[in-house]
């Protein structure tokens, strides 16, 4: 069997506004690559459907250790959170490479 | 008679709130809102290359100094209907910086009515876009720190915000149609014509559709938010709209000129603005602030607005 290893997933669902923000705290923060993809979004604050250019919502896929995960997400929590739509999740995923993550 | 674009907006307004089906790809209104952009600097850019360029510094001077003003003309006023500080400097934002689309509108109105304007008219567009938004920043750091509610400490970010505001796609499209235009001038475009020039009322009305899909949306919203947003988004573009007026025959422009000005000072922004805002003032009700730009105020302009405001410049300049 091929030898797997234990990594963290977070997305992070968030308003396309906060991309640029977004790439540059999870590189700050020691993650090494991110996904990027365009999403629809429903959630307490409304839904949004991408309609124009301030309608977008973003999902942002990084794998990384625990610990950077953590600490992106406390970070996301405290600086975008209270203002603006996000939603967080994390799950336990194993790699292949694991000096890449 | 209504013009026919606006005949398309209408029909996007019905579909969204017979709750059809019909949507445009996310990829067309990108190119299509690109082509508008591109295709207004360029042709403002051909007028551009015919005449002096130092000539039009006051203009410039005006629109730079409009733009800047209404949102202080406006944020009293919304902070008089209850609005937050945050709110109110956001919403005034929008209504300082202008929407494209609405020009647009404005000058396909003034060509079917034979009137004549100044046809390096997108530069006033562009130069509007950023400082209503510069102003609005300014009100709502203002307003933070009378409010002292805590939270709100962080500073703005210009440089970055600069950037997002000066590169963004309608500033860079513009100023880059304007700059291509005026650097090849008539002859040089003649190539490209037949795609940025003849069919541009065609893909304004596709555009248009898509905008009543959008507007229609909003306008379910509008209920959410109560009298505070049909207030403002209806009231305030024909009062500014009188203050464009009034520059515009300061300026001495023509009576297409003074219209259009005056339209640019009635519009709000649906596409810099909301997503400045965001960024800048995230305190900020976004849903708020759009729902009154492009609910309520949008339809308002291309529907009644234009045509009144067509109407006062003719009365202003007789």
């Amino acid at each position: 069997m091929i030898r797997k290893h234990p990594k963290t997933l977070l997305v992070i669902v968030a308003e396309a506004v906060l991309e640029k923000n977004l790439v540059r705290d999870v590189r700050e923060r020691g993650a090494q690559g991110w996904t990027v993809t365009e999403v629809h979004h429903a959630g307490r604050e409304g839904v949004r459907e991408g309609a124009w250019e301030a309608d977008r919502t973003i999902e942002l896929k990084v794998i990384c250790e625990e610990a950077v995960a953590d600490a992106i997400a406390e970070h996301v929590l405290q600086a975008y959170a209270p203002n603006y739509s996000v939603a967080m999740w994390f799950s336990s995923v194993a790699v292949l490479r694991p000096e890449r993550y | 008679m209504i013009d026919v674009v606006v005949l398309f907006f209408l029909l996007g307004v019905v579909a969204r709130l017979v709750k059809s089906d019909l949507r445009l790809p996310e990829a067309l209104y990108e190119t299509l809102s690109i082509y508008l952009l591109l295709a207004i600097g360029l042709k403002g850019g051909i007028e551009l290359s015919r005449q002096p360029i130092a000539a039009l510094a006051p203009q410039v001077a005006a629109c730079v100094a409009l733009g800047f003003a209404i949102p202080f003309l406006l944020f009293p006023v919304l902070r008089a209907l209850r609005l937050g500080g945050a709110d109110a400097a956001a919403l005034a934002a929008h209504y300082g910086s202008v929407s494209v689309v609405t020009f647009a509108v404005a000058t396909a109105a003034l060509a079917r009515a034979g009137i004549p304007y100044e046809s390096h008219a997108a530069l006033w567009v562009a130069v509007m876009e950023a400082p209503g938004l510069v102003a609005g920043i300014l009100l709502a750091r203002a307003a933070a720190r009378r409010e002292a509610a805590g939270g709100v400490g962080r500073g703005t970010h210009w440089g970055e915000l600069a950037r997002d505001v000066l590169f963004g796609k309608s500033v860079l499209l513009l100023l880059g149609g304007l700059a291509i235009g005026a650097f090849a001038g008539e002859a040089g475009t003649e190539p490209i014509r037949a795609v940025f020039i003849d069919p541009f009322k065609g893909v304004l009305a596709l555009f248009l559709l898509e905008l009543g899909l959008v507007a229609g949306a909003r306008l379910k919203e509008v209920r959410r938010f109560g009298s505070a947003v049909l207030v403002v988004g209806l009231a305030a573009p024909p009062v500014l709209a009188l203050a464009g007026a009034a520059v515009g025959l300061l300026l001495g422009l023509s009576t297409g000129g003074v219209a259009i000005l005056a339209t640019l000072a009635a519009s709000a922004s649906y596409i810099a603005a909301p997503t400045a805002m965001r960024i800048a003032v995230p305190e900020a009700n976004a849903a708020l602030s759009i729902t009154a730009a492009l609910g309520v105020t949008f339809p308002f302009n291309i529907v009644v607005g234009i045509p009144l405001y067509i109407e006062l410049a003719r009365r202003l300049t007789a």
